[in-house]
């Protein structure tokens, strides 16, 4: 039996990234079982706070997806509880979460992500739809990715190649989120890259590579298996490589984020690498890029979690809304 | 492959058929539409909480004393005898009473009979022809089957005769080959549209001209609101028609049991290809179903459900009233479980539902019971199993996302290219 105690694995909730969610606390719970840990996978619903103050567990594994589980609001309520965690604290999550402050904070630090603008819905209303698409399309030019600001799993994403397709786009956007994130498409390599600190300070794991076979990597084609290949590590340089994993690094620093998170990049055509986005709870199902990532760099996933779990443990809960 | 992973290292061996096996959005949104705190309209669930389920509690443990040795065993390919008697018994409701025991096939459920009816008649690039819309569970039982649909048109009675006599010629003409129509005649899937007693003989008429088999689907049949059910297509012929029963929605969905009705050659091939598949169908179920129907007053339990569900549909079709925009439209079931909305200009409705999904309601978007892209502006409501008060919120939550969507679609109107 492993000496740390009752942990729980938190996953579902209302966000449209429930089943997703349950698939990856599904995981996590088996290999920590598989190691011995006392473990328990917990759906987030009203039961939840009351069950944690009644049987306090040591640490609190969140594999919880969407904007339940990365916009900080949960992490928030288990810091109030008193209850240590595995990740992000809340605010910095909230930061690392709204993809338009993540790319800005990046960005700012010299990070190269691609051009965009973030509109909300009342812009386009207020300044004329038509009008400001196509304001869009002449600065940033086409493809466009459209991408809700807050949300995962390529949710609500488009891949807009013609200036008609942008309306229905924009809709599909808004249908997920508020806020609209139009950024420039970047044709080149698709690279998922993995962050883990345990103790020594955050490390890059190899980079995944990432390669639809649809040609988009879009829902279907991440959790349906046999639709992307993937290479891990990724077939780069070793320049490439290194700074892919500088990026992720530095990304994971300029964020303020903590034990884990994976970093999405690009390399272009001529070999920059270029920021899109971070995410605070990745993906852990079986067609999930940082378990994969995990096993290119020979390290079991349970023993990873279970490692992670214990630094929470001793590290406690922390202050809701402390600087990140 | 170029030295990666595909993460699945059976991907190089699956059949053809597979191709469509892929997960999606809507899958995901689904998964949390059914969860408590949403009201689902999507799924057409029975209301099987109205059932006395403490007699039902005892009916089974007195098949398991009585019959244990026989209901806990294997049984015939067929089904049982006293069963496949009692469902002749049930489609003498529907106006068919030549149907012989002989002819019956006991299904899991009527999915299963639309399964192995696919298996023998479908060979890939066969057309099926379907109204428009069309029940998504048969729409994906033909796919696996390579086969391709072609949707004719119904309007407010029904399939209309003249689009079937055209979509036949046409299916002709590209030397193609129909193997058969699929319809459900009575409170449809997802339309709630019946079709009308005029156009009965004709649609039968027309299929026997052409030598199209009829595959009728007729699962909410006893589930009219006013007045008995007209009799069936398989009423009017004794050939040329294979009739679909299900007990999941006047008794209960849990007990997967269904029934085919087939001409004798067809039968014996039914029986084939559902022994290759489940050897038999479940015995036990068909036991609880039989004593269902043999020592309970089953067709007061029908009642007690059409009432209960007209009380919904009622519900229902006011709140839409009350609440829905101009520009959307309804059907007006007179049976069964389902409501057809079409909304309004330049809405898409599966684009709508993950906002429809934050403000706590479900759907079933029309796109899934086309073959064909059609149905963008439609959804299917299912007022079975709501109570009516969370009918009544659910429509008019979904008309607030409705409004929402709505101000959305017309900040982009005049846009290059076509709307949502």
């Amino acid at each position: 039996m492993s000496d740390l105690g009752h942990v729980l694995v938190l996953a579902g909730g209302l966000s449209y990234e429930r089943e997703v969610s349950l698939s990856s606390g599904r995981r996590v719970t088996d290999a920590l079982a598989a190691l011995g840990v006392e473990v328990e996978l917990v759906d987030i619903d009203a039961h939840l706070l009351p069950r944690l103050l009644q049987d306090p567990p040591s640490a609190v594994f969140l594999a919880v997806h969407g904007i339940e589980g990365e916009d900080g609001g949960l992490r928030d309520a288990l810091d109030v509880s008193g209850v240590p965690y595995v990740g992000a604290t809340g605010s910095a999550a909230r930061l690392a979460f709204d993809k338009p402050v993540a790319k800005a904070i990046v960005g700012r630090a010299g990070v190269c992500t691609p051009a965009s603008v973030a509109l909300q819905h009342a812009a386009f209303r207020d300044l004329g739809g038509p009008a400001l698409l196509e304001r869009v399309i002449d600065r940033l030019g086409l493809p466009l990715v459209v991408k809700p600001a807050r949300g995962g799993s390529a949710l609500g994403v488009t891949v807009v190649r013609s200036a008609s397709e942008l309306p229905s786009a924009m809709v599909a956007c808004y249908s997920y989120d508020s806020v609209a994130l139009l950024e420039r498409h970047v044709a080149g390599t698709e690279l998922a890259v993995s962050v883990i600190d345990d103790g020594g300070g955050p490390v890059a794991l190899p980079a995944v590579e990432i390669e639809a076979l649809s040609g988009t990597f879009d829902y279907t084609a991440r959790y349906t298996a046999g639709m992307t290949e993937y290479h891990a590590p990724a077939r780069l340089t070793a320049e490439q490589s290194v700074a892919a994993g500088q990026a992720a690094v530095r990304a994971h620093e300029l964020l303020g984020l903590r034990d884990l998170s994976r970093t999405d990049l690009i390399v272009a055509v001529d070999g920059t690498v270029m920021y899109l986005e971070t995410n605070v709870a990745p993906g852990m199902t079986t067609t999930s890029l940082l378990p994969l990532a995990a096993s290119a760099a020979g390290l079991d996933l349970g023993t990873m979690c279970r490692d992670l779990l214990h630094r929470a443990a001793l590290r406690g809960f922390s202050l809701p809304g402390a600087p990140v | 492959m170029s030295g990666g992973s595909r993460l699945d290292s059976y991907v190089d061996r699956y059949a053809a058929r597979t191709h469509g096996m892929t997960t999606s959005e809507i899958r995901a949104l689904f998964a949390v539409a059914n969860r408590p705190e949403i009201i689902g309209m999507g799924g057409g669930s029975p209301c099987v909480s109205a059932l006395p389920l403490d007699t039902i509690a005892a009916m089974t443990a007195k098949v398991i004393s009585d019959h244990g040795a026989q209901a806990l065993q294997y049984m015939g390919g067929q089904g049982d005898p006293r069963l496949r008697e009692l469902i002749c018994g049930v489609m003498a409701l529907e106006g068919i009473h030549d149907a012989s025991p002989d002819d019956v096939i006991v299904t899991v459920g009527s999915q299963q009979a639309l399964d192995i009816v696919s298996r023998i008649f479908l060979d890939p690039g066969d057309v099926v022809i379907a109204e428009a819309p069309s029940y998504v569970g048969a729409l994906g039982t033909f796919t696996q089957y390579q086969a391709d649909v072609v949707h004719v048109t119904m309007d407010d009675a029904g399939l209309v005769p003249e689009a079937l006599r055209l979509a036949i010629a046409d299916v002709a003409r590209s030397g193609r080959r129909a193997k058969f129509l699929y319809t459900v005649p009575n409170y449809h899937n997802p339309a709630g549209i019946t079709l009308v007693e005029e156009r009965r003989d004709e649609i039968v008429a027309i299929c026997a001209e052409a030598g199209l088999l009829i595959l009728e689907d007729n699962p909410y049949g006893l589930l009219g609101f006013d007045g008995p059910p007209l009799p069936a297509l398989r009423a009017r012929v004794s050939e040329g028609v294979i009739y679909l029963g299900s007990f999941s929605k006047t008794f209960a969905a849990g007990v997967r049991v269904g029934w085919a009705l087939a001409p004798p050659g067809v039968k014996e091939k039914l029986i084939m290809a559902s022994e290759a598949t489940t050897l038999c169908p479940v015995a036990l179920s068909q036991y609880v179903v039989a004593e269902f129907l043999e020592h309970h007053p089953w067709l007061e339990q029908v009642k007690v459900f059409r009432e209960l569900y007209r009380t919904r549909r009622d519900a229902c079709l006011e709140a839409l009233e009350a609440s829905f925009p101009a520009g959307s439209s309804w059907t007006r079931p007179a049976g069964g479980f389902y409501v057809w909305v079409t909304l309004p200009e330049g809405i898409d409705a599966k684009a709508m539902l993950p906002r429809a999904i934050q403000g706590r309601v479900a759907y079933v978007p029309g796109v899934g019971f086309y073959s064909d892209g059609q149905g963008r502006r439609n959804l299917r409501l299912a007022y079975s199993l709501p109570e009516p008060d969370r009918i009544r919120e659910g429509v008019r939550r979904l008309a607030g996302v409705l409004a929402e969507e709505l101000d959305i679609v017309a900040t982009f109107s005049g846009a290059s290219g076509p709307q949502a």
